[in-house]
C-alpha cells in the first residue's frame, strides 16, 4: 500500500469564465488528518466538491488508492470507501436516529432494491446501529426523530452515519460550523476519536479546531495553494498571515 | 416535508393499535360496502383510492411530484379496454396487460423526467402526459373524442360472471386490496427505507452510496404500474375508457386526493379519494361548480389542516404512520 491515499493533480474548475480552482495539487497521506483552510472564496468548498465528485473538474486528475477516480459518480466513490459530510447538517430529519444510521448500514446487506421484503429483515442491523450511536454518545436518543435533536447532536448523528459505512477516507465539510463553544469541543474530540485507523480531510474555518486536529494543513487562496505543512509552519508563513490571518477566525465563519 | 411519520418511540405501541383499527375499518368496509353504498360508486371509489395510493408512493414517500399520472391511469384503461374488446382477452389478462403497459410507459417517462428535479420534474411529466393525451385523441383504436366504449366485462377465470354487480364489486375490492398491500409492503421494505432517505435528504443518500436515480426510477415504475392497474380496472367496471382518464385534470385530482387525505400517510389517499369522489357525486347537480367547491375545500385544507385528514388525525393522536 502506498503512503498516499488520495492525490489530486492539477485540478482546475471553471464556472463560465470564472476559475474557482486554478491548478491545485493535493497529496493526502494515509492515516492523517488533513485540513483545507483559506479565506472566503478561496475555493475550499469547490475543491471539496471536486474530490467527492459532486462537481466534475474542468481539468486535472484525482487518484484514490492508485486508481483514477476522476470520472466516477458520487455513489461510486462511496462504494470505494470515500464518504463525505455536508456543510449543513446532513441527517434524514423524519427518520429516527437509529433509522438514520441503519440506512447507511443497510447498504452492505445488498437488499436495498427489494421492495417486496419486510423491513424486519433490517432488524439484524439494530445492534450495529446502536453501537455506532453509542460511540457518539447518542444511545439514549435512538428513537428520537433526527429533526428533534440539538444541532451538535445532529452533527454527531451525521458522523455516526458516516462511520457506519466504515470509510477509509472521510471528508468533512466544516464539521463545527455554526456551533456553540461547547459543541465545538465535543465534536472536535469526536473527530479525534474516530480518526484512529482512518484518513480525514476536512474543510474548517475554526483555527482552534484545525490546530488541535490537523497533521497537515493546506492553505488555499484565490483557487491556488498558498502554503502547506503542519500548523506551526503554516501559521508563521508571511503570505498566509497576510491573506488569511489578517482576518480573525471569528469574522471568517461563513 | 412534514409527514405524519414523525414519531416518538414510546407512542409506537399506541400507533400500532390505531393502525390495527384502521386496517379493521378498511377490511370491514371492503367486505360490506355493497350493503349500504351503490356498488358502482363503491367500485369507482376503490379505483381512485388505488390510484391515489400509487401516486402517494411517489409524492409522499419518495418526494417526487408527478403532474402526469393520468397518463398511466389512462394508458392502463385504454390498453386493457382494447385488449378485452378487440383482442377478446379475458378480463384479468386484459387488466394485467394494461398494468404492464403502464409500467413500460412509466419506465420511459420516468427515465426522462428523473433527470430533473422539483418543478422541472413536474413540468416534464406534465408535458409527456399531454403527448399521451394527444395519442389518445388521435390514434385509430382509441375512438378519439368518443373514447373506447362497450368493453365487455366478461367472465373472471372463465366462470365468474362479472356482469353480476356483486361479483364485479368483490373482484374490484380484491384488486384494490392487492394493490394496497403491494404499496404497503414497498413502503415498509428495505427499499422503502432508502426511498424515505431520498425524500428526506437526497444529496446525503447519494453520498452514502445509493444510486438515487435508480431508486427513483423503480419507485416511479411501481407507481405507474399500480396507477395503470387502477385505470384498467376502472375501464372494466364502467365498460369504457375515455379521454377524461388521460386528461391533466385527472392528474390534478389525484394530487388533490392525496393532499386532502394526508401526504405520506398510508390510509390518507383512501380517505382523500373517498372525500373527492363523494363530493363529485353529491354535488354533481351543480355541474362545473363542483370544481369551485372542491377548489375551496382544497384552499381550506392548505390553510387549516396542511397534513391532510389522516395526517392531522395522526398528529392529534400523537402517533406514528397511519
Amino acid at each position: 500500500m502506498s503512503d498516499l491515499i488520495l492525490e489530486a493533480r492539477g485540478l482546475v474548475k471553471e464556472f463560465g469564465g470564472f476559475a474557482a480552482v486554478r491548478g491545485v495539487d493535493l497529496s493526502i497521506r494515509r492515516g492523517t488528518i488533513h485540513a483545507l483552510i483559506g479565506p472566503n472564496g478561496a475555493g475550499k468548498t469547490t475543491v471539496f466538491n471536486l474530490l467527492t465528485k459532486f462537481l466534475a473538474p474542468t481539468r486535472g486528475a484525482i487518484v484514490f488508492e492508485g486508481r483514477d477516480i476522476t470520472s466516477l459518480k458520487p455513489a461510486d466513490i462511496a462504494n470505494l470507501g470515500i464518504v463525505r459530510s455536508f456543510q449543513i447538517s446532513a441527517v434524514f430529519p423524519h427518520l429516527t436516529a437509529l433509522e438514520n444510521v441503519r440506512v447507511a448500514l443497510q447498504r452492505r446487506l445488498g437488499i436495498s432494491y427489494q421492495f417486496w421484503r419486510s423491513r424486519h429483515v433490517l432488524d439484524v442491523l439494530h445492534e450495529g446501529a446502536m453501537e455506532k450511536l453509542a460511540s457518539v454518545g447518542l444511545a439514549d436518543f435512538a428513537d428520537q426523530p433526527a429533526v428533534l435533536l440539538s444541532y451538535g447532536r445532529k452533527r454527531a448523528l451525521e458522523i455516526a452515519t458516516t462511520l457506519a459505512l466504515d470509510p477509509t477516507l472521510m471528508l468533512l465539510d466544516e464539521p463545527t460550523q455554526g456551533m456553540g463553544a461547547e459543541d465545538v469541543g465535543r465534536v472536535t474530540d469526536l473527530i479525534k476519536e474516530v480518526s484512529a485507523g482512518r484518513t480525514i480531510l476536512m474543510v474548517e474555518h475554526n483555527l482552534g479546531v484545525v490546530s488541535r486536529l490537523a497533521d497537515t494543513i493546506t492553505v488555499l487562496n484565490r483557487g491556488r495553494i498558498l502554503a502547506e505543512g503542519p500548523y506551526e509552519t503554516v501559521s508563521h508563513d508571511p503570505q498566509v498571515m497576510e491573506a488569511y490571518m489578517g482576518i480573525s477566525a471569528e469574522e471568517s465563519d461563513g | 416535508m412534514a409527514t405524519s411519520e414523525q414519531t416518538i418511540g414510546r407512542s409506537d405501541t399506541r400507533g400500532n393499535g390505531i393502525n390495527l383499527v384502521l386496517w379493521a375499518i378498511l377490511l370491514l368496509f371492503l367486505l360490506t360496502a355493497p350493503a349500504y353504498i351503490y356498488t358502482v360508486f363503491a367500485m369507482q371509489l376503490l379505483c381512485f383510492a388505488l390510484f391515489a395510493c400509487a401516486f402517494n408512493l411517489l409524492l409522499g414517500f419518495t418526494g417526487l411530484l408527478s403532474f402526469g399520472h393520468a397518463a398511466f391511469f389512462g394508458a392502463g384503461a385504454y390498453l386493457a379496454g382494447h385488449a378485452i374488446k378487440v383482442w377478446g382477452l379475458p378480463p384479468l389478462a386484459g387488466i394485467l396487460l394494461g398494468t404492464a403497459a403502464a409500467a413500460v410507459l412509466g419506465y420511459v417517462i420516468g427515465w426522462l423526467a428523473i433527470r430533473r428535479q422539483g418543478i422541472y420534474f413536474a413540468m416534464i411529466t406534465l408535458a409527456l402526459a399531454q403527448i399521451i393525451y394527444f395519442f389518445g385523441l388521435q390514434l385509430p383504436f382509441t375512438g378519439g373524442e368518443n373514447g373506447l366504449q362497450g368493453i365487455p366485462r366478461g367472465h373472471l377465470f372463465g366462470f365468474l360472471d362479472l356482469n353480476q354487480p356483486l361479483v364485479m364489486y368483490y373482484f374490484v375490492a380484491a384488486v384494490f386490496l392487492i394493490g394496497f398491500l403491494i404499496i404497503y409492503r414497498t413502503i415498509h421494505s428495505p427499499f422503502g427505507q432508502v426511498l424515505k432517505s431520498i425524500r428526506e435528504n437526497e444529496p446525503r443518500a447519494l453520498s452514502l452510496g445509493y444510486n438515487v436515480t435508480r431508486f427513483k426510477l423503480i419507485a416511479f415504475i411501481i407507481s405507474a404500474a399500480l396507477s395503470g392497474l387502477a385505470g384498467a380496472t376502472k375501464s372494466v367496471v364502467f365498460q369504457f375508457a375515455s379521454l377524461t382518464d388521460l386528461h391533466w385534470q385527472t392528474s390534478g385530482e389525484v394530487i388533490l386526493m392525496t393532499l386532502l387525505g394526508g401526504l405520506g400517510t398510508i390510509f390518507g389517499p383512501v380517505v382523500g379519494a373517498l372525500t373527492v369522489v363523494s363530493l363529485q357525486h353529491e354535488l354533481s347537480s351543480l355541474g362545473s361548480w363542483v370544481q369551485v367547491v372542491i377548489g375551496a375545500i382544497f384552499i381550506v385544507c392548505v390553510l387549516v389542516f396542511r397534513r391532510g385528514i389522516i395526517g392531522e388525525l395522526a398528529r392529534l393522536l400523537k402517533t406514528s404512520s397511519m
